[in-house]
């Protein structure tokens, strides 16, 4: 046992040199999340600003006034007044000129007054529906307030009190941070191992190694334990940024959180062993890694879309995607604080996959050269 | 030491090694001769426990290479072909993690390390990179951590492949020196020209051992008569010759012909072939043969 951990230390120190002796991939991989996050942050921005709203007021009247101040005041839309044909309207779409449209009718005050009901019409350029859905979102919430401060309340059976949990200002942040988290570790911890272990393949060391009294489990935990740490200072990196530069809170335990980063990060190098042992060749091995671990977390694990809006096989499929179960943990703990006890499913899933993996790497890697 | 036989190995289709027998025996320097392709690696991994025989017997030390894997590779130092280390690793790094991986006790390894720069003369580059040193002493220093926990057996693979004759020729007395240490070396090469370094040869063609014997032996065994025949037009001596059902071969070597025949050719023998070549020959003598002239003629008494 002991030789065991003095042979698993040697391959260890080893790796570190190498990494040490290469400082430009190093400075690659610790840079690439950085980046990714601060590109991610500012490009990604589902909260929209400065939407431009094109008014067509044909009351003119005090009400209708109001009723564009208040869509003025947010800081969501840029406002202006169209002074174009009616039937020139759509004009304003193709030109990109407006995404939206409010359309205020001639009869708008006299309506409120008499009636206490009038109606506007609003047109939303639905090219982006992600977009569109949220300026109607916007729209009606303006409406309302308008509403509100005018004290028209209408007869209505039952009255829905939306309340927005654990991101009340959805912001885009809160989402994004544990996401990058689950996709920079399974990118790179994979993407590492693999390369790292067809290297000596390519090489020709791993044949010299393997003439010695090193085990292959040794060989493949000497090589991994470099890496465990540098996956750790990635997620303490991309924490630390969310934090610090785009507000993230952080509710939870850091020490669960740690613990189950680390079950998520066995959970990828065990990948990216298995990738190491079905691959001859670097340049392959990175190929495989990327493909397996990018698209797939990035389309298939909650990150960008809603594995609910998905269709059921894709839902199905979803669940072999590691990224899915470490996701419900980092939001888990980072926004709403969750325990160990919350968390149990998705930490067994990873426990389960890791295990899996490892077993199938150990029967294909061989300690000789046969295939 | 080594024991071999009836080895077979295929890959797929293709018959890499068809049954080599030969016997290595503990302290010999023992060369395997032979081309690219001829399975000189197959067999040195094969010894090596890299790969499992598909049938016969292969005996290291007495063990059984199918059962006991690890207790083989304990005793074996092993530099496999185009070896090229850890460049981006200084030479001392390269020597320390072969030290560790081998479990080379602290306390033996400062004087292990000293007798091998001993042999090497690496101890000035200690600092440097394995990937700026020369092919020589690349070579050395993976022979150097072949080395590092005192193998009883040595397996080279193609250890001067690509190394200038100098380096080379250290490269061999270095070995020699090794050997003097009562570890046996059994080493590949497809340089015919370094068998008489060895104390015994076996010569690898298309997977079988064709000849196996001590270099001096397999030359003084060698019944045919050599001459070495030049003239200004080689191509068409070679093909004058090989025309001629009492020559054995012919083979060019630089700016000359090597001809053997069955029967020594007398003086008048050689004037009916001057008349029939038409040009006298500039200059002929008769000469012992060398390994690569035994070697190819077991080489084409094989085909045929």
């Amino acid at each position: 046992m002991n030789k065991t951990i003095k042979r698993i230390i040697a391959i260890a120190r080893k790796e570190m040199l190498h990494i040490k002796n290469d400082p430009r991939s190093l400075s690659i991989i610790l840079l690439m999340p950085v980046f990714q996050l601060i590109m991610f942050g500012y490009a990604l921005n589902t909260e929209l600003q400065y939407v431009d709203l094109a008014v067509i007021d044909y009351s003119h009247s005090t009400a209708s006034h109001d009723l564009v101040q208040k869509f003025t005041g947010s800081p969501f839309f840029h406002v202006y007044h169209y002074e174009g044909q009616f039937d020139k309207l759509d004009e304003l779409f193709l030109s990109r000129e407006a995404r939206v449209v409010l359309l205020i009718g001639q009869d708008f005050a006299s309506d409120l007054a008499t009636q206490t009901q009038s109606s506007v019409q609003i047109l939303i350029d639905a090219v982006d529906p992600n977009a569109a859905h949220m300026i109607r979102n916007y729209c009606s919430q303006v409406i309302q307030n308008f509403n509100a401060a005018n004290n028209i309340s209408l007869p209505t059976p039952f009255q829905i009190e939306t309340s927005v949990w654990f991101n009340p200002d959805m912001k885009s942040a809160y989402f994004f941070v544990p996401g990058l988290l689950a996709l920079l570790l399974i990118m790179i911890c994979a993407l590492l191992t693999s390369i790292t272990i067809t290297r000596e393949k390519e090489l020709g060391t791993m044949e010299q190694i393997l003439v010695s009294p090193v085990q292959p489990q040794e060989i493949i935990l000497g090589k991994v334990i470099p890496y465990v740490f540098i996956s750790f200072i990635i997620a303490g990196l991309i924490l630390f940024i969310g934090i610090w530069l785009f507000g993230v809170p952080f509710v939870g335990n850091l020490i669960l959180l740690t613990i189950l980063s680390l079950v998520y990060v066995l959970t990828a190098l065990s990948l990216g062993i298995l990738i190491s042992t079905i691959t001859q060749t670097q340049q392959v091995a990175m190929m495989i890694a990327l493909v397996i671990t990018l698209m797939p977390t990035v389309i298939l694990s909650g990150f960008i879309f809603p594995i609910a809006s998905m269709p059921l096989p894709l839902q199905y499929l979803a669940n072999i995607i590691p990224a899915r179960w470490y996701l419900t943990i980092v939001r888990g703990i980072i926004l709403k604080g969750n325990t160990l006890q919350q968390l149990i499913q998705p930490t067994l899933v990873l426990l389960g996959m890791t295990l899996l993996l490892l077993a199938i790497a150990r029967r294909k890697f061989s300690a000789n050269l046969e295939k | 030491m080594i024991k071999i036989e009836n080895f077979r190995k295929n890959y797929g289709d293709i018959q890499a090694v068809r049954g080599m027998c030969f016997h290595v025996e503990k302290g010999e320097l023992f060369g395997l001769i032979g081309p690219d392709g001829a399975g000189k690696t197959t067999l040195m991994r094969a010894i090596c426990t890299l790969l499992v025989p598909d049938d016969g017997v292969i005996e290291v030390d007495g063990l059984n290479v199918r059962e006991h894997v690890t207790e083989i590779r304990n005793l074996i130092g092993y530099m496999p072909q185009r070896f090229s280390l850890y460049q981006d690793l200084t030479v001392d790094e390269n020597m320390q993690f072969f030290a560790d991986i081998f479990e080379v006790p602290q306390d033996e390894r400062e004087q292990r390390k000293k007798e091998l720069y001993r042999f090497s003369h690496l101890e000035a580059f200690t600092k440097r990179k394995a990937g700026a040193l020369s092919g020589g002493m690349k070579q050395k220093l993976a022979l150097s951590c072949a080395l590092i926990h005192t193998p009883k057996l040595l397996v080279l693979d193609e250890p001067t492949f690509g190394v200038d004759p100098v380096s080379r020729q250290e490269f061999w007395e270095i070995l020699h020196e090794i050997q003097k240490g009562g570890t046996t070396i059994l080493v590949s090469t497809a340089y015919m020209d370094e068998a008489d370094q060895c104390d015994r040869i076996g010569l690898c063609f298309n997977g079988e051992i064709v000849g196996l014997d001590t270099p001096q032996k397999l030359k003084n065994d060698f019944k045919y008569m050599i001459y070495e025949i030049r003239n200004e037009n080689l191509y068409r001596l070679r093909d004058f010759f090989a025309r001629h059902p009492e020559i054995r071969t012919t083979q060019l070597f630089g700016d000359a012909l090597h001809v053997s025949f069955l029967e020594n050719p007398t003086e008048s023998n050689w004037r009916q072939y001057e008349d029939e070549f038409g040009d006298t020959f500039t200059k002929r003598s008769q000469i012992s043969p060398d390994i690569e002239d035994i070697f190819l003629d077991l080489m084409e008494n094989h085909n045929g």
